[in-house]
């Protein structure tokens, strides 16, 4: 064996990259709970690729076979009903895990210098991973994959002057059709998953370049080295022991995502919606047409923004379209954003610690409002000033809106004149 | 405005039609106990879905001998539930072939005249009770009465002016439709309730509140019992079709907690030899 590894090591840098990537990587030894979600992202990619690759072979990517087909596997293909749920309750888990992967980094501020990088390449993973998932949700070829593709791929019509040929570029037809779902699968199946795994190997050289940070925001790199073992006094070896850790993360990931899959696999609606059980019809629109879970925060900001704004500035959609990408786009600005003295929530002041509560409360609230009409809470009297007569909901959405938007503008100013705590030498 | 934006438009004004929709009343529903393990309810069911639901409805993804699931031979299906064939042309002139078990259940009615005799195709009813859930069919079933203002003559209570004439008449008999007027919504309320079955509150335009409940006009062939365990078994029978695997997933999900279960205790015993040394 030994053997072998020296002939590859002599002609490929083997040893040299699994060294440097995982085997003596040095990682600080007080990661808690939420460093499980990195190494969950990658392992729910692996659930995605293998489950999509068997999908793949009796799925068939044709308008008028697409929502056949996938019965077919629910039905007469082996084991075809698992691999289908693995899939489709993989890309709700997906999301989860990221998005508290994602918390992780606001918690601790792993976002912040050196890491600048691995935050940004991690911004680009999200943004591969919506696209993917818009453009897998269009292959089973359900009503709600096919109006929920009509109305997503009609925001890019509201772009000013190209709006309308850059949407029929999108779809190659003037409607969703079986032109549309041959390309969107060409997408799903093969071009974004190349990006995504490529994006996802650069973020991990950029992570394993700078050193993880951890709970304490303690830089262990600049730690003085324990003369026995060579390594900054708060590290660990991550082979064996966070290799040992995650695997216990991953049982328990199983074991949730079994729950889910064997259990509710439909999660009420929300994983598997009950209206993509109806074939694509173009002539019929839904009742109602709702994003899937995932995306419903940003939808939620779509629907609040009014398309008049200024009356000497034309109505138009497109002021919604603008706020939602600039929602996600204001992420890769973050570690410029943020100015301050510390970088984990433990040591910041009362300011940083109220407003990333109060972001969290907005994204919730308005994941949920995204889901729901927005006559859900009524409207305002007629007599109220300002908002008589406007759906409750809307007004919230509003308001959360902007809360959105504040955490980040203002992070410079509450961000530098937070009181914060000494942060310690050692790690706790 | 240009088309595309007139099309988001008209999806965020759908968007809010189902606000309006939302806030239109939902009947009160009768709970409908079914258990998809019970093998004869669902053998019973497959009889009604056959003779009844598949002579205008199709179940064009579910196969005849994946009934194989309710403890049923090729032959017993063949003989019992296969109502269906094509004339083909053989050597011996044109003959009359019965649907093969390995077939999918197809409609015998073609899809034009169907569109010519209800406005529009029957829905395929392979993933229907995905779609509706079981509590809706089972209510659906019971809430047919007869309406001389509609094109078929009966109406439906959960699914208004529904183009479906009610398939099992003979069965239920018929209903005829009670509507009691109240001044107050919480009065309508309370009689909707003291109805203890189906029953729709629906405000007027005169500001009142009408609750609307079914009575029994012309018996049927069976009793008001006997239709609803008939109708319990036909809307089993239609949730095992939706999802064959449904048993078997559950039955496996067991399986697959045990193992993790097992394998949490080994990994987390293993995590905590490992970092004894780490301190």
């Amino acid at each position: 064996m030994d053997k072998v590894i020296r002939w590859i090591d002599d002609r490929f840098p083997l040893t040299a990259l699994w060294e440097s990537q995982w085997g003596k990587y040095v990682a600080p030894k007080n990661f808690n709970f939420w460093y499980y979600f990195g190494s969950l992202a990658a392992f729910v990619l692996v659930i995605q690729i293998v489950t999509g690759i068997f999908l793949t072979m009796n799925y068939k990517p044709d308008a008028a076979k697409a929502f056949e087909s996938v019965e077919y596997i629910m039905r007469d293909v082996q084991w075809g009903w698992l691999i289908r749920y693995m899939h489709s309750t993989g890309a709700s888990m997906f999301f989860v895990v990221v998005y508290l992967h994602m918390f992780r980094a606001l918690l601790y501020g792993s976002y912040r210098k050196p890491r600048e990088l691995t935050w940004i390449i991690g911004c680009l993973i999200y943004l591969a991973l919506m696209a993917e998932a818009f453009f897998g949700y269009l292959l089973p070829w359900g009503q709600m994959s096919y109006w929920g593709a009509q109305v997503i791929v009609n925001l890019f019509a509201t772009v000013p002057v190209i709006g309308e040929d850059l949407a029929l570029w999108i779809r190659g037809d003037y409607t969703i059709s079986d032109i549309t779902l041959n390309r969107f699968f060409a997408f799903h199946v093969i071009a974004i998953p190349l990006v995504l795994l490529g994006l996802v190997a650069a973020h991990l050289m950029a992570l394993h370049e700078t050193g993880s940070n951890n709970p304490d925001g303690v830089e262990i790199k600049k730690q003085p080295k324990d003369p026995k073992t060579g390594l900054p006094l708060d590290g660990i070896y991550s082979h064996p022991y966070y290799t040992i850790k995650d695997i216990v993360g991953v049982v328990v990931f199983l074991a949730v995502f079994s729950v889910i899959v064997f259990f509710m696999p439909e999660m009420g609606g929300y994983f598997l919606e009950y209206n993509n059980f109806i074939p694509a019809d173009p002539l019929k629109t839904p009742e109602h047409i709702a994003p899937v879970w995932y995306f419903t925060p940003f939808y939620a900001m779509l629907r609040a923004v009014p398309s008049e704004i200024l009356p000497f500035l034309p109505a138009t959609q497109f002021y919604g379209v603008l706020v939602m990408g600039a929602a996600v786009v204001i992420l890769f600005a973050l570690p410029w954003l943020d100015r301050g003295d510390v970088k984990s929530i433990r040591y910041r002041g009362w300011r940083y610690k109220a407003w990333l509560a109060a972001f969290v409360v907005a994204f919730l609230v308005l994941g949920y409002l995204g889901v729901v009409p927005v006559t859900v809470w009524g409207q305002f009297g007629p007599g109220v000033p300002l908002v008589g007569g406007v759906d409750v909901a809307t007004v919230v959405a509003r308001v959360l809106t902007l809360v959105y938007f504040l955490f980040f503008l203002l992070m410079p100013w509450y961000t530098a004149r937070d009181v914060t705590k000494p942060v310690p030498e050692r790690v706790r | 405005m240009n088309k595309t934006a007139l099309i988001l438009a008209a999806a965020l004004a759908v968007l809010a039609g189902v606000a309006h929709a939302a806030g239109a009343p939902a009947p009160r529903m009768e709970s409908a106990s079914i258990d998809p393990r019970d093998v004869p309810s669902l053998q019973r069911g497959a009889r009604t879905f056959v003779n009844y639901c598949l002579n205008c409805h199709s179940a064009k993804y579910m196969r005849y001998n994946r009934l194989a699931d309710l403890g049923l031979g090729d032959q017993q299906i063949a003989d019992n539930l296969v109502l269906t064939g094509r004339f083909e042309a053989t050597d011996a002139g044109v003959q009359y072939v019965p649907t093969k078990t390995g077939e999918t259940m197809q409609v015998a009615m073609r899809p034009e005249d169907a569109k010519a005799w209800f406005g529009a195709p029957p829905p395929d009813l392979s993933v229907q009770a995905r779609v509706r859930g079981e509590r809706w069919l089972y209510n659906y079933f019971l809430a047919f009465y007869r309406d001389e203002r509609s094109a078929t003559g009966w109406n439906n209570l959960v699914f208004a002016n529904v183009g479906m004439p009610h398939a099992l008449w003979e069965l239920q008999g018929t209903q005829k439709l009670v509507a009691t007027s109240f001044d107050k919504a919480s009065d309508a309320n309370a009689a909707a309730i003291a109805a203890k079955g189906l029953a729709l509150v629906e405000p007027t335009p005169d500001h009142r509140f009408v609750v609307k409940t079914l009575a029994p006009d012309v018996p049927g062939t069976m009793s008001p019992a006997e239709y609803r365990r008939a109708i319990g078994d036909l809307v089993n029978f239609m949730a095992y079709v939706a999802e064959p695997a449904k048993v078997q997933r559950t039955r496996l999900g067991l399986v697959v907690l045990m193992f993790l279960g097992v394998l949490f205790v080994l990994a987390y015993w293993l995590k905590r030899e490992y970092w004894k040394d780490v301190h």
